[in-house]
């Protein structure tokens, strides 16, 4: 049979390599689940490597730092006002003696984790509403979208400055979960029509007729054909969250003094930003380091997930050919 | 025909000297990798009134080689050599130089009709634009001129038409329009790039009938590209095979088909299942895939896929050298006397079994239990219209079907597109409640199952799609997707991870497949991937929606060997729809022919392609190319007229009559019969099994 050419003709080749699949099988533990060969190719993008390692060094950082340093947020020192950066105050003070880096830290803190936070969450919430409202379609459909745009239509700013009085006092996380709950409807729309034009695809079909639950084909097919998308939207997302709880805390909102988070650092040390420097080039400097990180992590883990990152295709050139043709063809 | 020809045009070609002539043609593209020579040394002349058939798989050149000739390839491309075109050389003329040839002394015609025509213009216009483009005529001239040439390439109501829009007409309408556009100007040379390949088999039996007419009314060369040899035996005069870029083989039709002396056309020639061929013989596989463009190994470009290669094919690349004495059939390898002296066959060389093991006949056969049991299934597609949805009518995609599957059977289900053949497909997968009609899968009614049950009769009814890129999830290794449905099914993770390696040699791929994306992978290794996804429940029945039709024919080849491997060896059974029926007579046992949503005639594979009695069968049998120039010149075609009438307004009493050559025959009583009372399938003929929905059916010899 020809099935056993080629075979004998495979075991030449892959027997020299350690016998035939039975043999193999140990190695088939690590090869078949998805996670574990994603992760693979993760790790083998360096930038993305270094982009994660840093967003660890940067949280270890913010909150070993303080412990080490020799002064509180809060604190004043009444003997150094406006000081550049020296021993005993490493990145320098503010105008009424604040040390630059102990605020620096605790403003890392607070925006790192409002940050990923808001990016991982608005996103979550954008691709399982997005994917569900498309795959289901009918009512479920018209339900969600109601939703989406009746958020839409509501000015987000208003409804969480009205709302944060209430959380006045309470963990600044509840904020980060008010950011996220504003920030996911535009991307849950498109979402919803890659859904829309995936759910017809064969292999989603082929998934149907194999008895795949409807979550689990969501969960395993639909939502990792849409991983680019999603992943861009998280690292935008990030960066987005930061800004926006800077432009709330501008108008007194969210993080308040003598609480800080990098954005309110920003905002106040931008005014001096020429003349003294390190109020506002270190907490920018941060948030630049975290934005990038998060971007490459985004761009590493795009590639692991989506097997074509680096090719291209062209399929339609038949038609594009045509075209061409009966232009030059006309022209004459 | 009347044409406008300036006296800058050179004159018409002196017999025996060539329209075209192409030497040393070489064409490379920039690509990230490096320098793609998609075409090397590629050289042929084309005389006028001949057809010359460019054979070839995807990636040989052989697109890319006419394009250079149309001088339409891309900025990026660089073209050398020689391209004379009635004695003036092409290459290096100013694009405004050639536009006065294209289109006028050259023509071209497409592979997609649809894109080829531009939506928002009547046809009539479109071939109007394309005679006052290069004639300067009136407007009513053009118009008047545009509706005979409509008229010629055989558009019925040539003058009502021509108003038409391209959507309003069927693919095979909107090609012949194409052709009308090609020939408005009288061509020296056509170039067809494989004009047939997105239609169906009736339609393309007309549309080669229409270039035919095209090459006698016009005297124009052809050059028909094509990777089909059926349709090359049939029209072509002389064939040129290219591979990697090369011509690797070229003569005249009959030396090639009857006495090929490369290894590669033999490999094609033998990897192509045939119609008219009764006896099972396994098909050639050509191992290995067309080696990379930008890299090529030094040497014979074949030699790694080659079954005789020898340490010195690696030395040089092959010239086409004269073989059998210097007739004009020359070939590029360096053991074709050998090959000449030995005349091998195909399989022979290729180290293919030549017997299969002994099926059981028949009758034993038909005894064993049924998987599949479709009565009287019915699929209505409601038709909406206008702003308020009002019900326009229904699409009758189905409309009663009714036959059964056996264990270890392969029944094949053919018929044009839009007959509903896949839309019944869809009716037993989704395992709902149909319409009307049942559906017994295993002995159990679909209509009957609850959710438990419903899961179970998944385990035993697996399919594989039309397009492996497609039915593969692209973000799932193939490992994992092999995986899937035993997950699905609570497989414990102990015995997936035995199986996944054990399925993957099944179909005939390695381990180290499973870590691979879909993409990485070859076209015909994705379709393993399918179907060893499909068999990886152990199923009783298996669908198999156009599983071939996507891969080119020496892929194509080595899964139907699978397939009918695995049919013996696992007992399995098979729904097999195809619109090639070569491929459905090697693969199936058991055919049904459907036409409008019904099954016009059933029974054995043999009895079917063998002794036809339905007309639309044997019309359907007769359109298919045979790859064998002599076969094909004594064979009589029965062309079927028009299109496929919509399936929201079938014709009363027989569905088929209006496109019936027998009823045409008929007498007017008769033919009242035909108009008026619908045939019931009844047994006909020898075999108990055959049965046929026509009231005069006859036998008439079609292959």
């Amino acid at each position: 049979m020809t099935l056993g050419v080629r075979e004998a003709k495979r075991a030449g080749t892959t027997g020299a390599g350690g016998g035939g699949p039975v043999d193999a099988a140990p190695d088939g533990l690590r090869a078949s689940t998805r996670g574990r060969l994603v992760l693979r190719r993760f790790l083998r993008s360096r930038s993305a490597v270094f982009g994660l390692v840093t967003i660890a060094a940067l949280y270890v950082l913010a909150f070993v730092g303080p412990l080490l340093a020799p002064w509180d947020h809060t604190q004043q020192d009444y003997s150094a006002f406006l000081r550049p950066p020296s021993t005993s105050h490493w990145f320098g003070t503010t105008q009424i003696g604040e040390d630059v880096f102990a605020q620096t830290m605790r403003g890392l803190q607070k925006s790192l984790t409002i940050g990923l936070l808001v990016g991982l969450l608005s996103t979550l919430v954008a691709a399982v509403v997005g994917a569900v409202a498309g795959y289901f379609g009918g009512w479920v459909d018209r339900v969600l979208m109601w939703l989406v745009d009746l958020l839409l239509v509501l000015p987000s700013f208003l409804v969480v400055a009205i709302a944060s009085p209430a959380f006045r006092g309470h963990s600044w996380v509840l904020f980060a979960l008010l950011l996220a709950a504003f920030g996911w409807m535009l991307t849950a729309r498109i979402v919803r029509g890659m859904t829309l034009t995936l759910r017809e695809r064969e292999f989603v079909r082929a998934a149907r007729f194999m008895g795949q639950p409807s979550w689990h084909i969501i969960a395993r097919h639909i939502l990792p054909n849409m991983a680019s998308l999603l992943i861009i939207d998280a690292t935008l997302n990030v960066g987005t969250a930061v800004l926006a709880e800077t432009g709330l805390s501008y108008f007194g909102f969210g993080v308040q003094p003598p609480d800080v988070s990098l954005g309110t650092l920003i905002a106040s040390g931008s005014r001096s930003a020429l003349t003294f420097p390190w109020l506002f080039l270190f907490a920018g400097g941060f948030l630049t380091l975290a934005v990038l990180c998060v971007n490459l992590v985004g761009d590493g883990l795009r590639a692991a997930i989506d097997p074509s990152a680096a090719r291209g295709t062209a399929r339609v050139r038949g038609a594009r050919r045509a075209r061409r043709f009966l232009r030059r063809a006309g022209a004459a | 025909m009347t044409s406008a020809h300036s006296p800058l045009d050179p004159p018409k070609a002196a017999p025996g000297e060539p329209v075209l002539e192409v030497s040393d043609l070489e064409v490379s593209f920039p690509s990230e990798a490096g320098r793609v020579r998609a075409v090397r040394g590629l050289g042929y002349r084309v005389d006028p009134g001949e057809v010359l058939g460019i054979v070839g798989e995807s990636g040989s050149g052989k697109s890319v080689s006419s394009l250079a000739v149309m001088g339409l390839l891309g900025a990026g491309a660089r073209v050398s050599g020689s391209i004379r075109f009635r004695g003036r050389e092409l290459l290096g003329l100013s694009d405004g130089e050639l536009s006065r040839i294209r289109g006028r002394r050259i023509a071209m015609v497409f592979q997609d009709p649809l894109s080829a025509l531009t939506p928002v213009y009547s046809v009539g216009d479109q071939v109007a634009e394309a005679v006052r483009t290069h004639a300067g005529v009136s407007r009513r001239e053009a118009a008047r001129r545009a509706v005979e040439l409509l008229d010629l390439v055989g558009i019925p109501n040539a003058a009502e038409r021509a108003g038409a829009f391209p959507h309003e007409f069927s693919g095979g309408m909107r090609q012949r329009v194409v052709i009308a556009m090609a020939i408005a100007h009288d061509p020296d040379l056509i170039i067809a790039d494989e004009p047939t390949t997105a239609l169906d088999v009736t339609v393309q039996a007309q549309v080669l009938d229409v270039l035919r007419t095209a090459r006698e009314v016009t005297g124009a060369g052809i050059v028909l590209i094509t990777h089909d040899l059926g349709v090359v035996a049939g029209v072509a005069d002389r064939v040129l095979v290219m591979y990697a870029g090369r011509a690797v083989e070229t003569g005249t039709v009959d030396q090639i088909f009857a006495r090929p002396r490369m290894p590669y056309t033999l490999g094609l020639l033998g990897a192509l299942p045939r119609v008219d061929e009764a006896e099972k013989r396994p098909l050639v596989p050509i191992d290995g895939q067309p080696p990379s463009l930008v890299q090529l190994p030094p040497g014979c470009s074949f030699a790694p896929r080659c079954p005789v290669s020898v340490p010195q094919c690696t030395l040089g690349e092959p010239a086409l050298a004269p073989v059998d004495g210097g007739t004009g059939h020359r070939a590029a390898c360096i053991r074709s006397d050998e090959i000449a002296r030995s005349e091998a066959v195909p399989a022979e060389i290729y180290h293919v079994e030549p017997v299969r093991p002994a099926r059981e006949p028949g009758p034993v056969q038909r005894a064993s239990r049924v998987v599949l049991q479709v009565r009287d299934l019915v699929k209505h597609y409601p038709v909406s219209k206008g702003l308020l949805r009002r019900r326009a009518g229904l699409i009758r995609a189905v409309d009663g079907v009714t036959f059964d599957i056996r264990q270890g059977e392969a029944f094949g289900l053919v018929g044009e597109s839009g007959c509903g053949k896949t839309s019944t497909l869809m009716e037993i997968l989704g395992l709902r409640a149909p319409a009307a009609g049942t559906v017994r899968i295993l002995g159990r009614d679909v209509v009957e199952l609850d959710r438990r049950a419903r899961r179970a009769v998944r385990r035993d009814l697996q399919v594989v799609f039309q397009d492996p890129m497609a039915s593969l999830d692209p973000r799932m290794p193939v490992g994992a997707a092999v995986a899937e449905p035993m997950e699905v099914h609570g497989y414990p993770r102990e015995r997936i991870r035995r199986r996944v390696p054990e399925l993957l040699r099944l179909v005939g791929l390695g381990f180290e497949h499973a870590d691979r994306y879909p993409v990485e992978l070859s076209g015909g290794q994705r379709q393993r991937v399918c179907i060893a996804r499909a068999l990886a429940l152990e199923p009783k029945l298996v669908v198999l929606d156009e599983p071939v039709s996507a891969l080119d024919v020496s892929i194509q080849a080595g899964v139907i060997n699978l397939l009918d491997e695995l049919k013996d060896r696992l007992g399995l059974s098979y729904l097999f729809v195809a619109h090639d029926l070569s491929v459905v007579r090697h693969v199936a046992d058991r055919v049904a022919v459907m036409y409008l949503g019904r099954i016009v005639e059933v029974g054995e594979a043999e009895t079917v392609f063998g002794a036809a009695l339905h007309p639309y069968t044997q019309a359907l049998l007769s359109a298919v190319p045979v790859p064998d120039p002599v076969t094909e010149r004594a064979r009589e075609r029965i062309v079927l007229t028009g299109d496929l009438p919509s399936p929201a307004d079938p014709p009363s009493g027989c569905r088929f009559r209006t496109r019936c050559f027998l009823h045409a025959a008929l007498s007017a009583e008769d033919r009242a019969v035909c108009a008026t009372v619908d045939p019931p399938r009844k047994p006909r003929g020898d075999g108990a099994d055959h049965e046929v929905a026509c009231h005069f059916a006859r036998p008439r010899k079609v292959l």
